[in-house]
This record gives structure tokens, C-alpha cells and sequence, in this order.
């Protein structure tokens, strides 16, 4: 309570101090205790996965139970294809309406219904989103395919995209939207090529970030695209994802399946550090900040 | 509503009289349209969320009525249908995550914002940032092999000598259950919680810091009575972000809670969430009743998390108003 402060004596002293220190322990000690963890996951799936990785596991599908060997290859390959898809639907329209909030609507009540809806958006569980699509599209077509997993990836890249894409518009001097009209640009020129354009290292790090963040998801995959064991280029047919694979692996009984399991999430988690770190390098190298 | 940046409007009469002229005025008008759609892209994937979510459960409405909610029976043999031992699972495990979570993470903000040498912040802060970006499969597979033994043979054992007698530590221990859902919860959503109270207590302007050191307070009352005093509503937020973070994880939880419908008062007893049934049995639901109870189950997971994100939205908001904008 505030009038602590005023109390005075040895005693009163000491024991402000006892809690000052306490306070700084236990903030150090969670600090630690967080990291953790993260220092735990990482060394063990390093340790796990590493052995496990060859050749074999970049080149072959998975082979049937019993047999050793094999690798993900076609999950590989088809979490790239979902991300493709993904990425098709949920890139244009992401930043197309994170320019309608910064250029279009600043300001107005439309627009900050726009940023409210898409930041809960980005709070619904993923797995909303698989029955979501799973009901608007494998339903009536009556089988899981690529194309409705690439869909709930692509839905679930928007709200992020379009808020990055926002903020980091915003950040773009009026000047420049203005010396650009000042020379004779139609304004839809002038938002594409000057405004979005200064933007764009920003606009590309929220798309990475949306892309990591998708690309982990197995939720709204297990009922739209389903996985396969073999090699798909069909889109119109279940395919089968990292993830997916790393989930069905893993719950299976057999070492030899874990083992691949492991080996997946190895090769996952360092596609998503590599563009995590991307993305703070390309922010903290300041492209953006001269402009703020 | 959150209030968004300020309008275009300096120099305003020439920004117009640039926009309207010449012959791309028609070409404007239509660029602008497009992306106007863009944004109601949001609205509309929302709207067809809840449109498609209510039409699938309308069967399972219709049968169960309100008590859906309050029957514990899961008989997809007989047609029985109740989601309280889910709706159960789902509100244990998520709160026993935000116990485990919220002091550690309101710890490391402290430290990060408060106490940390400069040359750590940076490293730190991008740890935590990896903290969030491992995939929920993947921390699902590490608590599969690695929290659930420890538990199991160290943690477990432990908590049943000394809290055995509440009778929330006792039973069969199987090392998976509420307690490996919880502490796996409490580990994904930290990062959430630690880096929006960072922010928040940032947000704090230092003229109120040194006010209270400047009474002579000691650094750990300046930061009790100067910062989180003020933060505490953006902090409120940041935990209740959390909390739908909690409460619509799938996969980790999946791999440890347990998969039985049942209401256990033992912390260690196997449970179910809500969103782990749906992972489950929805790709295998055989018939329209046992699908459209799935998906009503799925339809009160949304209607849940919408809420609890708008609350924390409107609270953060309310806070970090002043601070600049920032990557994610």
C-alpha cells in the first residue's frame, strides 16, 4: 500500500528491502524458468531429430508399418502445395484489405469494425476453421481434398496479413502519398507503387509471419486435407501435410514412426526459425524506421 | 470500438482536388472498391463461420435443446449426446494453465521491462517470440515423450505425498491427463501473456516511475505501485487473451489430456476438451446427429472465443492507445 513509503525505521527498512529483493529473485527466476522450456524443446528435438534425418527422409514417402526406412518426402511437398494455395487466396486479399484500412477508411467506424473483427479473428481456435470449411466444401463435394486445406490455411492468413499490412502503411510519410499525387499519379497507382511499395519490407514480414504461423497448423487440416501416404499432385484429393504427419506419427505405437515424427518437427521448426528470424531481421534493420 | 489512427486529412482540399481530377477518377473509384471488399472479406469470413457452424448443429439444437450443455452422457451408439464433460476438460485444463502461467509471465515482463541488462532484452524477447512460433503439433509431440514421463515419474508422485489428502492429486497415475493438458497450456500461451503485459507496462509513462522512486520506494514498489498499478487493465487483457488461447488449443492437448469423456475430481484422471473431441471423432462421426453435435460443440468453442477475444481486445486496447505501432 502507498503509505509504506512514509514509515520509517530500521526495522521498516530492512524489510522493504528483503521484499525489493525477493521480488527481483523471483522475477529472474521466472525469467528462467520460461526459457526453460524453450531451451529443453529445442536441445531435445535437435538431439531426436538430427539422428534421425537422411537422405531417405527428404527423398521417400512413408513406407508401411513394420517396414524401416521411408521418409516425408510427400508431406514435404504437400505442405509447400497447401502453403501455395494458402498464400494465393489469403496474400491478395490480406493486404487489399489492409490498404482499404490505412489508405481507404482511416478513421472511420467501418474501419475500426474491420481491425476489431480481424484481430478476434485471429483469436478463433483453428480448428473452428477446419469445420467451417470442412462444411462449406467437403460436405457437398463428399470427399476431403488439398484445395479445402489450402482454403482453411489461406482464411487463417488473412486477419494477420491485413493488420500488418495496416500498421505498416501507416507508418509510410503523407509526404510521399502526396508528392506522388503532386505529380500526376492516379491514386490507385500512387497506393500501389509509392505507398505499398515503401511499405513493402513490412508488408512481406506480416505475410511471413502469417506464413510461419499457418504453417505449423494441423487442426484445420486433419478434416480437409486429411493427409495421404502417397505421392498427391491432386488437388481435388486428400494430401498429405508436415504437420499432419509429425500428429499421426507421433500418436502411432511404432519407434520407428516416432522417430520420423521427430525428424519432422526438426525440419518444421527450422523452416518457421528461419523465417521468424527473417522477419526481426528485416524489421530491426530499420527499412521502416527512418520512415515512422 | 478501439479508435484507429488518425485520418488523412492534412491538406485535405488539395489531396482531393489531386484525387478527383482527370480521367482516373473512374479507375480510383473502382481500386477502391476492390479493396473495400478485401477488408469486409473479414466480415464475411466471420458471417459465413457462424452460418455454416449453426446450420450443420441445427439437428443437434433442435434434439438437445439447452441441455446439451449440462448432460454428461457421450454415447454415439445409443445417440446420446452431452458436451459438459468437454465443456469441463476444456475450463480445468485452461484455467490450471493461466495458474501455472500468469506469475511466471507477469515475472518475465518485469524483468525484461524493469531489470534486464540491456545487451539480454534483444535475445530474450526474440526467445519468447520462438516460444510462440513452435507449432502446437510439435509441443505435443515434445509432452507425448518428454513432460508426460517426468511427470509421471517425478512431479506426479510428489504432488500426490503433499496434496494428496485434497483429493485433486490422487487416483491412477497415468502422467497424462488434466495436470500434462494444463502445464502444456500454461507453457503455449506464456508467450502471449508476457509479451502483451510487456507492452502494456511499457506503455507506462516513466514520469510515473520516477515520481514513486523519487519518494524514496524501492525498485520493487516502484514497480508494484508506479507500474503495475497503472497496468493492471491492459495486464486483465493480456491474461484473458490468453485465456482464448487456452481454451481453443487442439493439438497439444489432444496428445496429452487423456481422450475420456468423463468429470474426474483428480487433476492426474485422463479428461477431454472441447476442442480435442472435435480433432478427434469429427472426420469419423457416421451419422448426421453425432456430426451436428460436434459441430455445436465447435459453434460454442467460437461463440466462447469470440467473446473472451473482444473483451481482451477492448481492455488492451484501452491501455496501449498511445503506444506505436508495431511488427505483430
Amino acid at each position: 500500500m502507498a503509505t509504506s513509503v512514509y514509515k520509517t525505521g530500521t526495522y521498516n527498512r530492512i524489510s522493504r528491502q528483503i521484499a525489493d529483493h525477493a521480488a527481483s529473485v523471483l522475477a529472474v527466476l521466472s525469467t528462467v524458468i520460461v526459457v526453460a522450456p524453450l531451451v529443453a524443446i529445442f536441445a531435445y528435438l535437435i538431439y531426436k531429430g538430427a539422428s534421425s534425418l537422411n537422405v531417405a527422409f527428404f527423398t521417400q514417402v512413408p513406407r508401411p508399418v513394420g517396414e524401416a526406412g521411408g521418409g516425408m518426402a510427400n508431406a514435404i511437398a504437400g505442405s509447400g502445395l497447401l502453403l501455395l494455395i494458402g498464400s494465393v487466396l489469403g496474400v491478395p486479399i490480406g493486404i487489399g484489405g489492409g490498404i482499404f484500412l490505412a489508405e481507404f477508411g482511416r478513421g472511420t467506424r467501418l474501419a475500426n469494425a474491420v481491425r476489431f473483427t480481424a484481430d478476434v479473428l485471429n483469436g478463433v481456435p483453428s480448428i473452428v476453421m477446419g469445420i467451417a470449411v470442412y462444411s462449406l466444401i467437403v460436405l457437398p463435394q463428399k470427399h476431403f481434398s488439398a484445395f479445402s486445406g489450402g482454403i482453411a490455411l489461406g482464411i487463417m492468413m488473412i486477419p494477420t496479413i491485413t493488420r500488418t499490412t495496416e500498421e505498416m502503411l501507416l507508418m509510410v510519410p503523407n509526404s510521399i502519398r502526396e508528392a506522388a499525387l503532386g505529380l500526376g499519379l492516379p491514386n490507385w497507382r500512387s497506393v500501389l507503387s509509392i505507398t505499398l511499395r515503401t511499405a513493402s519490407p513490412g508488408v512481406i514480414t506480416g505475410c511471413m509471419l502469417a506464413f510461419a504461423r499457418v504453417a505449423g497448423e494441423t487442426a484445420p487440416l486433419l478434416f480437409t486435407a486429411f493427409g495421404n501416404q502417397f505421392w498427391s499432385a491432386n488437388l481435388d484429393q486428400p494430401i498429405a501435410a508436415l504437420p499432419l504427419q509429425i500428429f499421426v506419427y507421433a500418436i502411432s505405437p511404432y519407434d520407428e514412426w516416432h522417430r520420423l515424427a521427430w525428424a519432422g518437427a526438426l525440419v518444421l521448426i527450422v523452416l518457421i526459425v528461419i523465417s521468424v528470424a527473417l522477419v526481426r531481421f528485416v524489421t530491426s534493420r530499420g527499412v521502416l524506421k527512418g520512415t515512422s | 470500438m478501439p479508435g484507429g489512427p488518425p485520418p488523412l486529412s492534412e491538406g485535405s482540399a488539395i489531396r482531393k482536388f489531386l484525387k478527383s481530377r482527370g480521367s482516373s477518377a473512374r479507375t480510383d473509384r473502382v481500386f477502391g472498391g476492390v479493396m473495400l471488399v478485401c477488408a469486409m472479406a473479414i466480415f464475411g469470413i466471420v458471417g459465413l463461420i457462424l452460418f455454416e457452424l449453426i446450420m450443420r448443429s441445427r439437428l443437434s439444437i433442435a434434439k438437445f435443446g439447452i441441455s446439451f450443455f449440462f448432460t454428461q452422457a457421450w454415447d454415439p451408439v445409443t445417440g446420446a449426446f452431452g458436451a459438459l464433460p468437454f465443456i469441463y476438460g476444456t475450463l480445468v485444463s485452461s484455467f490450471l494453465g493461466l495458474l501455472i502461467a500468469v506469475p511466471l509471465a507477469i515475472g518475465v515482463a518485469i524483468f525484461l521491462t524493469e531489470m534486464c541488462p540491456q545487451f539480454l532484452r534483444g535475445p530474450l524477447a526474440f526467445l519468447t517470440e520462438l516460444l510462440a512460433a513452435i507449432p502446437s503439433v510439435v509441443y505435443g509431440l515434445w509432452a507425448v515423450f518428454v513432460l508426460v514421463p517426468i511427470l509421471r515419474t517425478d512431479v506426479n508422485p510428489l504432488l500426490a505425498r503433499v496434496f494428496g489428502w485434497t483429493g485433486f492429486f490422487g487416483g491412477p497415475n497415468y502422467g497424462i491427463g488434466m495436470l500434462a493438458a494444463g502445464v502444456i497450456l500454461a507453457i503455449m500461451i506464456l508467450p502471449v501473456i508476457s509479451s502483451l503485459t510487456r507492452e502494456v507496462m511499457i506503455s507506462v509513462p516513466h514520469s510515473q516511475r520516477e515520481a514513486v522512486l523519487a519518494l524514496g520506494a524501492t525498485r520493487w514498489e516502484m514497480i508494484r505501485m508506479g507500474v503495475l498499478r497503472n497496468a493492471r487493465i491492459g495486464i486483465v487483457g493480456s491474461i484473458i487473451l490468453g485465456l482464448g488461447r487456452a481454451l481453443g488449443e487442439t493439438m497439444a492437448v489432444t496428445m496429452v489430456i487423456g481422450n475420456r469423456p468423463e468429470i474426474a475430481r483428480s487433476l492426474f484422471a485422463p479428461g477431454y476438451s472441447m476442442a480435442s473431441v472435435i480433432a478427434n471423432e469429427f472426420s469419423e462421426a457416421s451419422d448426421d446427429l453425432y456430426l451436428s453435435a460436434l459441430v455445436e460443440i465447435g459453434l460454442a468453442l467460437f461463440l466462447v472465443t469470440i467473446v473472451v477475444n473482444a473483451l481482451a481486445r477492448v481492455l488492451v486496447w484501452a491501455v496501449t492507445r498511445g503506444a506505436p505501432a508495431r511488427v505483430a
